[in-house]
């Protein structure tokens, strides 16, 4: 059973309104991206930082320009200073996939890769997906097989998951199981994360799938 | 984390002056999937990164019959394993690769960085130094060490080393490309590991400056090859005890073998005992076993740890098993 959630309120005063409002730097803008891949930056012997340096990043198909300093992580970038939020910060050093993202079409760790080192390569985050009109298939699968509970961890595994299916997209209970076993649910969802897996993989197969 | 200079040379000579440049300073950047953590926990403070992401002759593959396989050191697990030569010529390396839980870590994760990645001593992580020395007393003897060294632990080095490829790399007389201010240099994968007598040491033979380049691995020639690893957890852990084994075997009987075992020293350690074990013999269940026992023969557990044991010698009966029956 699927069910309409109501959508927040767009006109609250949130922390991260009020974060912005204290004083944090923001540095960003909004531009059309051509095409998919974004430009690779050239490598080069110059030596950048540790002062903040300008980054473009391409995230779901569109530039986002920042300054951050080489030691930001990708993860902390997203949230921080783009109030791109939906990848989680949990433990922060690679062993939980709350944050989970994917980078030229694999899933990687968001708090183990520097934002420096994601220029250049297409990125694409939870809010890429789909929406709440248009779920993923994948979304869509978690909802219908109550593959979350509290749901803290759920962005980092959808994520996960479409990954997993675009480069297995006939996968067996075992392939899941390997591919998946990069992120924890600490309440204990992954019978449901299991099964959701593999009806999406059975939906995107029956060319339903819009992302 | 503590703030840094980066720079992301194009070639490993630059990559090589940007390190010397730094004085002993600069750490290089691979996958970044071990180092960005220590980072965070002050267990590395490098001034300067050098990322190796845009040196495209460290993402070479290339494999051949009659020359072995050569990895360039940025080439990730996950491209390793997508490659069908490496899966039909070296199935033991890339099941090995496949050990490396999770995904996400794969995909980032180079074999270069498998190799240099540091100890997980829970110890050294906390910042207690390789040697995890407090007020002059070692933290690990007294301490919780359940997870250390059961060969090679005289001291004062108590790690074990974490690399799922070396074992098997080294069973396969794998040899490594260094490059450094002084040149290239060539080493044996063996060679990499040092089991440090001082805290002046590293457990990795690189000098300042130096990078790791290549991994050459000579053809296989028929052997048969296989890893086992014992695991508590199936994902994002690294195994308790592993083993490779590599056999020759002529007409039914062991002509040659290498015995490799993983996570139970501060290097990885070779079993000269289960090799001798094997020659001659017809593999079954029982020499599979003889070899296990023989190659745990000298093992001196520590107050925590003497469950390793048996799990080292399952590793490596299971591993000459799978070996002998063609199974990585």
């Amino acid at each position: 059973m699927r069910k309409k959630k109501t959508k927040p309120p767009q006109d609250g005063f949130s922390r991260r309104d009020f974060l912005k409002g204290a004083g944090i730097t923001v540095s960003t803008s909004l531009l059309p991206m051509p095409g998919t891949a974004a430009a690779r930056p050239e490598g080069s012997s110059e030596v950048l930082g540790p002062n903040p340096v300008p980054i473009t990043l391409s995230i779901n198909g569109a530039a986002r320009s920042l300054k951050v300093e080489p030691r930001v992580t990708l993860l902390d970038a997203l949230r921080n200073q783009l109030d791109i939020t939906g990848a989680k910060k949990v433990c922060d050093r690679g062993v939980c996939g709350a944050c989970t993202v994917i980078l030229d079409g694999r899933a990687v760790y968001a708090c183990n890769v520097l934002a420096v080192e994601a220029e250049g390569h297409k990125i694409e985050t939870i809010e890429g997906l789909g929406t709440e009109e248009h779920l993923h298939p994948v979304m869509a699968a978690f909802v219908d097989n109550d593959a979350q509970q509290c749901g803290f961890c759920t962005p980092g595994f959808v994520v996960a998951c479409k990954a997993f299916l675009d480069k297995h997209p006939n996968p067996t209970l075992a392939d899941v199981e390997h591919g998946l076993g990069g992120n924890l649910c600490r309440c204990g969802t992954y019978a449901g994360v299991r099964e959701a897996v593999l009806e999406a993989a059975k939906t995107l197969k029956g060319g339903h799938a819009n992302g | 984390m503590q703030a840094f200079e980066y720079a992301r040379p194009k070639s490993t000579q630059e990559a090589v002056k940007l390190l010397a440049d730094a004085g002993g300073e600069a750490l290089p950047l691979a996958g970044g999937t071990d180092l960005i953590s220590l980072m965070k926990d002050g267990a590395a403070a490098p001034k300067r990164l050098v990322s190796l992401q845009h040196v495209g002759e460290l993402r070479r593959l290339s494999h051949s019959s009659s020359a072995g396989l050569r990895l360039g050191a940025m080439v990730t697990l996950d491209e390793l394993l997508e490659s069908k030569e490496v899966a039909a010529a070296y199935p033991a390396i890339a099941e090995a690769a496949r050990g490396v839980h999770s995904q996400q870590i794969r995909s980032t994760g180079t074999v270069g960085g498998d190799l240099c990645q540091r100890p997980r001593c829970w110890y050294y992580r906390a910042g207690f130094g390789l040697l995890a020395v407090y007020n002059g007393k070692a933290l690990v003897l007294d301490g919780d060490n359940r997870y250390h060294a059961i060969l090679g632990n005289s001291g004062p080095a108590y790690f074990v080393n974490p690399s799922s490829l070396a074992p098997i790399l080294i069973a396969l007389n794998a040899k490594l490309s260094i490059h450094g201010p002084q040149g290239e240099r060539e080493l044996s994968v063996q060679d990499l590991f040092v089991n440090p007598k001082s805290d002046q040491e590293s457990e990795l033979a690189l000098r300042p400056g130096e990078i790791l380049t290549e991994i050459r691995v000579p053809p296989a020639g028929g052997a048969k090859m296989a890893i086992y690893e014992v695991r508590q957890k199936e994902a994002l852990d690294w195994p308790l005890a592993a083993a490779a084994a590599v056999l020759k075997i002529q007409g039914g009987t062991v002509e040659s073998a290498r015995v490799v075992m993983g996570h139970v020293a501060p290097v990885p350690w070779p079993s000269p005992d289960a090799e001798e074990a094997l020659k001659g013999k017809s593999v079954d269940e029982n020499v599979a076993a003889e070899a296990g026992k023989a190659a745990l023969s000298k093992a001196t557990p520590l107050s925590m740890n003497a469950y390793k044991v048996q799990l080292a010698r399952v590793a490596v009966k299971r591993a000459i098993l799978r070996a002998a029956k063609g199974e990585a």
